[in-house]
């Protein structure tokens, strides 16, 4: 992450330079942490929303139930967490709700699940192979319905949008697949 | 079967909620007193991934504002002629993963360039649809546990993120060309 940062932001201000465009690059800079803020506070009454319906979900047990339905094909993909029955059920929330087009849902999910995974991490800055599959799969954004780009489409006269939802899915579950084999892969590479 | 998918996003939510509140009723869970705890988690965690935020989203800024891309998209022209694929989405290709607001831009400016009937704007929209905003995921879900090393998590994103658009690439040519 160190490199990418570094790298990104020299990169970056070189090009800017060549085409004499250093006063946009600083502006968007100063913009885009402004931003950042803004996204963050954004997501308060969201999250608070689903992390008190999750909660609920937790201390009535249903979480437990739902853990002990997806646990075996979750262990193939997650060895580690047997014992952790809570990043289970949080694992498999952000999944379905990732895949039905519930982003909002999923983060608090997903963030839920990190927090279960953190809490079995020995050098708690570094991430663990759990972790690291488990986000590479998030970044593949495996979605049932692209809801987002459908409204687009809709809302700019396309005559039939629901066409492109077959082809988004094949795609969609192509990176997914390979967002967990290199997550695999990689991980005997990064001791 | 898409009239059922949009009737099942419709209702999946409610569902889901009613579910969980009627469980805790058969439980007798205090569901409000649960509800008002967990919701206190929201701020904290939103506040946390703040500086994570702030880094990750001036780097893809600057790079976009840079005049990177567009030198990129002068590279990648030769390659995308041969493979047929339409230069418009060159820009939505390479912002995908940095910026998910951008690319509803970019996808936006394809319509309006080309038609929302052309087959640019059929890639677009599966490219679109079918990625996450890599660093935008990263930076929030790693920033919410304080992880500092990813490893390797950035690259199997990233890779996954181009193995996808292959397929978005190859898989649009079959069933819109």
């Amino acid at each position: 992450m160190n490199y990418i940062f570094i790298f990104l932001i020299l990169v970056s201000f070189i090009f800017a330079a060549i085409n004499n465009r250093l006063d946009i690059a600083t502006d968007e800079m100063l913009k885009a942490s402004q931003r950042a803020v803004e996204i963050a506070f954004g997501l308060i009454g969201i999250m608070g929303f689903w992390l008190g319906i999750v909660n609920i979900a937790k201390k009535s047990g249903l979480m437990d139930v739902l853990s002990k339905i997806i646990q075996k094909p979750l262990l193939l993909i997650f060895p580690d967490i047997k014992e952790n029955k809570e990043a289970q059920s949080n694992i498999a929330l952000n999944i379905s709700a990732n895949a039905l087009g519930l982003s909002n849902a999923a983060t608090p999910f997903g963030i839920k699940a990190m927090e279960n995974l953190q809490s079995q991490n020995k050098d708690k800055n570094r991430a663990t192979n759990s972790m690291c599959t488990f986000l590479a799969i998030n970044t593949a954004g495996f979605q049932i319905v692209p809801a987002v780009v459908l409204a687009i489409l809709s809302a700019n006269g396309m005559q039939n949008p629901t066409q492109i939802i077959l082809p988004t899915l094949i795609v969609t579950s192509i990176a997914f697949i390979s967002a967990l084999f290199f997550a695999k892969i990689l991980e005997r590479f990064y001791k | 079967m898409i009239q059922f998918l949009n009737t099942l996003s419709l209702w999946i939510l409610p569902l889901i909620i009613v579910f969980i509140l009627i469980y805790a009723i058969y439980k007798k869970t205090p569901a409000y007193e649960a509800f008002v705890d967990g919701a206190n988690e929201g701020f904290k965690i939103a506040i946390k991934i703040i500086p994570y935020l702030i880094a990750i989203m001036v780097c893809t800024a600057l790079f976009r504002a840079s005049g990177a891309i567009e030198f990129m998209e002068k590279i990648f022209k030769p390659l995308f002629d041969y493979f047929k694929i339409p230069i418009e989405t060159t820009i939505i290709m390479l912002t995908r993963s940095l910026s998910g607001s951008a690319t509803l831009g970019v996808l936006a400016d394809i319509i309006n360039q080309t038609g929302v009937n052309s087959y640019a704007t059929k890639l677009a929209a599966v490219i679109t649809g079918s990625s996450e905003t890599t660093f935008y995921v990263a930076s929030v879900y790693f920033g919410a546990v304080g992880i500092k090393k990813f490893r390797h998590a950035l690259l199997a994103g990233i890779l996954a993120d181009v193995v996808g658009l292959i397929a978005a690439v190859w898989i649009c040519s079959i069933f819109f060309l």
